[in-house]
Order: structure tokens, then sequence, then C-alpha cells
């Protein structure tokens, strides 16, 4: 365990000034900057509306890439840099000849690519209900203020966040084993647009392919409110769907698999 | 022994690229593994840390077996293996904080280190920006970081100056005499090994060709008899029918092999006396180079 905890602020140590730790800070921030700028430049048009449909207008802007692109390419990239840093300065003989066992290196690396993703999403929902509040507060015509989804939004990015653990394993492990950057990155693109037309097109089985689990979980939010389009929208986030089990069960698997070839492997 | 190797054989694919190594290398050497590019070096040293799965043999390391104590024996290991492994986007200084962190060693081992290779002007400098060569006085920092009982080291004179060379030969001793460590040290070249080991291993095409005492090694570099004489070709003539051996002919010198100094004495009366003229004659110990090329070439 005291070996697990040292990789890990190891991890931190070693990426705390590059573009993957940086990019789930700043990603997040701008996005969600630049959405406020478009809201507070359009109030006149937005005034209208009621609180509920602000906020599922702004978090809802947010969410579509999200699932769609933002969050699957987010993981592909993540996974590739807390990987290619060891690749890039050709460091993995020197990890894996630490006293440290090699369990502990390679899940601290996994769990570390984890928390940016975690991070990332944490941020993304901290910035939507910041900004959002702060419209009503320096526009007091949008009126943001009148509503709260601060619990939904809450539930639906843990839902993103499970969703996404299956590409996760996947990515990290195709970045682990191939040094270059466009096998990971290329597959990671094609296999993210395939999930995207499959949960697009509803296809029944979707909920089987990790790269649409993202997109289904945002899809599921929309039927959530889609489904009573005159009343308050029902609000609720049905957490543990299949999609999610599938997504669950793939990054265990892969995980274990993983590990058994950094086992295995030789250093090069 | 702190490495005792026993039949060590390591493919990569079909290609053998150790043939049953049986390496000792006794507490307190330095231990020089000499071999050309390609011998197989670098693989024997990626075995001995555990980086490569061991097919044959077995390995001890601190009379330990290495595959069920890996970690305890990795805990008095410092090693540099082959370019040293830094990260360049980090400074030297964090490179060594990075792995400070992960050995618990404490900051203060961290400086210390830095002075002893003379970073420390360049330790908040990116490391993305060092010389080759102080790339490889941070790797060689880093492998001293824990204060390992064993150093392991593949090459660390590469892309050094002279002085380098001369300080990392230094620093190598000091280590050994003062401070009771052990030094592995790969290099393909000779003279380096002969300056500073006690101990020496050949090894060509994945064999170990030979391994002793750097004294081991000098005796079995056979003497020879130089004679500078104005005609060497007659003059090696007479002593070959006088029962000498000659071993070499050049148009100044000719070669006997050396017995004792009455055979020199000998051979100096005999060519005097059939009025040859002797310009110098001495005693020459082969050189170590090409010994080593010798001992190469025949495997």
């Amino acid at each position: 365990m005291k070996g697990f905890i040292l990789s890990f602020r190891s991890e931190f140590y070693k990426t705390r000034k590059t573009a993957a730790f940086w990019s789930s800070v700043i990603l997040p921030l701008v996005i969600c900057l630049l959405l406020f700028v478009g809201f507070f430049s359009h109030s006149d048009n937005l005034a209208k509306q009621p609180g509920a449909m602000l906020w599922f207008q702004f978090a809802g802007a947010i969410l579509g890439v999200m699932g769609s692109l933002l969050l699957p390419m987010l993981i592909v990239f993540i996974a590739y840099s807390v990987n290619n840093i060891e690749h890039k300065a050709e460091t993995w003989k020197t990890l894996f000849s630490l006293p440290i066992s090699k369990l502990s290196v390679y899940s601290a690396k996994y769990l570390y690519a984890l928390f940016l993703v975690t991070l990332c999403l944490a941020l993304f929902l901290l910035f939507t209900l910041g900004f959002g509040n702060l419209l009503s507060v320096v526009k007091p015509t949008l009126k943001f203020n009148e509503y709260h989804m601060e619990g939904f939004l809450t539930q639906l990015y843990f839902k993103l966040l499970l969703s996404s653990l299956g590409i996760l394993s996947i990515q990290f492990l195709l970045s682990l084993l191939f040094r270059d950057f466009l096998k990971p990155m290329g597959i990671g693109f094609a296999a993210t647009i395939a999930g995207v037309i499959l949960a697009g097109t509803g296809w029944q089985y979707a909920y089987l392919y990790p790269y649409s689990h993202a997109m289904l979980t945002v899809k599921s939010m929309h039927e959530a409110r889609g489904g009573s389009d005159h009343a308050m929208p029902q609000l609720t986030v049905d957490l543990l769907t299949k999609d999610i089990w599938v997504s669950l069960a793939v990054s265990i698997g892969v995980f274990i698999l993983g590990y058994f070839i950094v086992l295995k492997k030789s250093v090069k | 022994m702190v490495i005792d190797t026993q039949g060590l054989s390591f493919h990569f694919g079909s290609q053998q690229v150790v043939k049953s190594l049986s390496l000792q290398v006794p507490e307190g050497s330095i231990y020089g593994f000499l071999g050309p590019n390609g011998a197989g070096k670098t693989t024997t040293i990626k075995l001995l840390l555990n980086l490569l799965k061991t097919e044959e043999g077995s390995i001890r390391i601190f009379d330990k077996d290495l595959q069920s104590n890996r970690i305890a024996i990795l805990a008095q290991i410092g090693s540099l293996i082959e370019q040293p492994a830094i990260y360049l986007h980090l400074t030297g200084k964090e490179n060594l904080m990075n792995r400070a962190l992960l050995l618990e060693v404490p900051e203060s081992r961290v400086d210390e280190m830095l002075a002893l290779v003379h970073l420390k002007d360049a330790a908040n400098k990116k490391a993305g920006k060092y010389s080759l060569g102080m790339k490889q006085r941070l790797g060689i920092a880093l492998a001293l970081l824990p204060d390992p009982k064993l150093l392991i080291l593949d090459e660390p004179t590469n892309g050094l100056d002279p002085n380098g060379i001369i300080e990392v030969r230094e620093l190598l001793i000091k280590l050994v005499t003062k401070h009771n460590k052990t030094v592995f040290v790969s290099s393909h070249l000779l003279a380096e090994v002969e300056r500073m080991a006690t101990h020496v291993g050949i090894i060509d095409h994945g064999e170990l060709l030979f391994q002793g005492s750097i004294k081991d090694l000098e005796a079995i570099s056979q003497p020879r008899v130089q004679v500078e004489v104005n005609n060497t070709v007659d003059a090696a003539n007479l002593l070959k029918k006088q029962g000498f051996t000659v071993t070499d002919i050049t148009e100044d010198n000719l070669s006997v092999p050396f017995i004792s100094k009455t055979q020199m004495s000998e051979i100096n009366a005999l060519l005097n006396k059939n009025n040859y003229q002797v310009y110098s004659i001495h005693k020459v110990q082969k050189d170590l180079e090409k010994l080593f090329l010798d001992i190469t070439q025949k495997a």
C-alpha cells in the first residue's frame, strides 16, 4: 500500500507541469467560461425563459458535446499522456527496477489517470453550477436562481464518470503497450465515432460497447426530460443501468488483463 | 558473492542473446563486464534487475534468489541502464526529487548527489537542455541516490569528456574502497576497465569467455622478448636453428616468447657472436587490448 501511495504521489509530481494535468483543469474552465459569455451576451433573448429551461440549456450545451466526443477523447488523451511520459523518457525500466511492486506501479498509474478524469468531470460540474449562479447575479433577468439542479447534475456527472471507466481501461492498456501516438489515438478516435453512431441510432446492443456509454448516459438525461414536457421535468438519474454495469465489468476485466501483461512483459 | 548466476540463458525470439552465463561478482569488487557492442551486456544487466524474465538458470544477489526476493534485492541496488532515464520536462533536481519521493530519501541527500556529480549550478535547469554528459551524470546521481550496496552501471562513461571519465572512475574506486560498495560496470572499452576494475568478465556473442581478477587476466597475457636487430630475417633463422621459437618478424624487430632472463641473455650472446648488431632487447607485456581482441575473436 505504501508503494502505491508513493507511486501515486510521484505520478502527480511528474505530471503537474504537463498538458495532461492542466488540460483537465483548463478544458472545463474554458468551455464553461465561453458558455457564460454566450449566455451573458444573449441575455435579452434568454430572459423570457424559466429558470429550469435556462439550466437545461446551460448544462445541456456542455453535456451534449461531452457525451458525444469530448469525454471519450479526453480519456484517450489522458490515458495516452500518463503512459507516454514513461515511453518518452525511457523510464519504464527504472520504474520496474524500483523496490516497489509491479502492481503498485501499475495501479497507481491507472488510478492517477482515473483521478484526472474525475478531476475534469468534477470541475465541469463545479464550473457549470458556479457560472450558472454567477449569471443570475450579474444579469438578474436570467433567473438561474429560481431553479436548482445541483443534485441532478451531480448524479449525472457521477454516472458519466462510471460510464467512462470501460474506455479508460481499454485506452490505458493500449497506451501502455504502444509507445507511438497514432495507434491508441487512432483506435480511440475510430472507436468513439463508432460508439456515437451506435448510440445515436439507438442500436439495441449499444450498451455492450464501452465507447457508446458516455453517449448513452447523456441520452438518458434527455429522455428523463422529454418524457414530461409540460409539467416540471422529472429529474432523476437511473444510476446503475445495464450499460454502467458493462462499463464497470470491462474496466475491471481489462485492468486485470493489463496487470498480467505487465507481469509477463519484458521491459525494453 | 554479491552476484552469482548459474547457467543463465536468454533468447529474443530465435536469437540466443545470453548463453549459459555464470557470473561471480565478489563483495567489494569493481567488476568490469567487458564485451563488444551487441555482446549481450545490456541483456544480462536487465536479467540481473529482473526487467527480463530469466528463462534458464538462476540468479542470486546478496545470497538470495532474485525471483523470490525481488523487492528486497532491488532495494539495495542502484542502476543505470543504457542512456539515462530522465524526465526531460523536469529539472535535474526535480528528477532527483521524484526518485527521492519514491525511495523515501530526504531532500538533503538530493543536494548531496547534485554536488557530487557537479550539477548544483544546473540543478534548476530543465533536463531536456542538459548536454549528453550532464544527463549521464544525472543518471549516475539517480543510481547513487538510495546509497545502494550494489551499483549496476551500463556504460556509465558514455558521452563523458575525459575529465568526466576520470571523475566517474575515481568516484567508483572511492565507493568501493571507502564505502564498501560493490560495483558492476559494463563497458566495451578495455582500457577503461583496466584502470579501475579489480575483477573482469569478458562476454561475446552471449558467452562468458573469461572471468577472474585483473591479475589473472594479465597473467594469461604471455610476455615476449622483443629484439631489435639489423637483419631480422637471417637472425630469426639463426634463432630457429638454435631451437628458439620466433613468433613475429618485422623489418626492425623479431619476437620470441619470454621464458626467463637467462634466455634473454642467451639470445643476446648468440646474435652478437654471429655478428648481428643488436640495437635493443627487452621484455614486452602483451597489451590487454590485443588480448581482449584475441579472446573475443577466438569465439
